[in-house]
């Protein structure tokens, strides 16, 4: 009999763990910038995850609150970077 | 009985995320990563999250997961927007097998608003298509 415990450390942590491993080859290659943002946010998303599932593995359900602060950040960066990428153009 | 729901949920999850990577490696061209992306990632986070709020019998932990749901629903399409508008107006190429763009000479240069017809003159019409896979990958 498989322990849902089992199965979070040994079936999805490990799936997320090669997820930000696949958009870390993105975020090297790009070719833009704006594929690399792209990368980044995707990597902050998928940390959220991890940490969620940490969370409940560890039983500490103060690590959400590290995952509210990330979400916002990765927010504040997508949109931050857009806007300096498109104002760039300009000058 | 509430295992085998948490296990299906975050089973879920964390293959759309696995997804979501995958098509941010293979896709041919930012455009297609994009939209790729954002929803795959939305919806398996939020699957994970979900699966927290079942887990933690507390009120709290529930209401901090819905929180984070939220948010991100709410502001991942806004994001997605803002990059997907900045790449088209510093000219990232569509992939090579694109048909039709319809943006392309409807936004003004300038001011970079988007008009509802095409002005007349005849100058950057064309849209800006890839010759190459690689200029794009």
């Amino acid at each position: 009999m498989i322990t849902l415990e089992a199965y979070f450390d040994y079936v999805i942590l490990p799936i997320l763990a090669i997820s930000v491993m696949l958009v870390f080859i993105r975020l090297f290659k790009g070719p833009a910038v704006v594929d690399r943002v792209v990368a980044l946010d995707l990597i902050i998303t998928t940390g959220i995850g991890i940490i969620t599932v940490y969370s409940i593995r560890s039983n500490q359900e103060v690590f959400l609150d590290v995952a509210i602060i990330l979400a916002l950040i990765a927010f504040l960066g997508t949109v931050a970077f857009a806007y300096y990428i498109e104002k760039q153009k300009d000058d | 009985m509430i295992d085998i729901v948490l296990a299906l949920l975050s089973t879920v999850g964390a293959l759309s995320i696995l997804f979501a990577s995958i098509g941010i490696l293979r896709m041919p061209d930012f455009y297609l990563r994009l939209s790729v992306t954002v929803k795959a990632s939305t919806l398996g986070v939020g699957l994970l999250l979900i699966c927290a709020a079942i887990m933690f019998p507390d009120v709290s932990v529930t209401t901090k997961a819905i929180a984070i749901i939220f948010f991100l629903i709410i502001t991942a399409p806004i994001g997605a927007h803002m990059i997907g508008r900045a790449a088209y107006f510093t000219g990232t190429p569509l992939w090579k097998g694109t048909i039709v763009d319809e943006l392309a000479g409807m936004y003004n240069e300038e001011t970079h608003e988007l008009d509802s017809e095409d002005d007349d003159d005849e100058d950057d019409d064309t849209p800006n298509i890839a010759k190459t896979e690689e200029e794009t990958e």
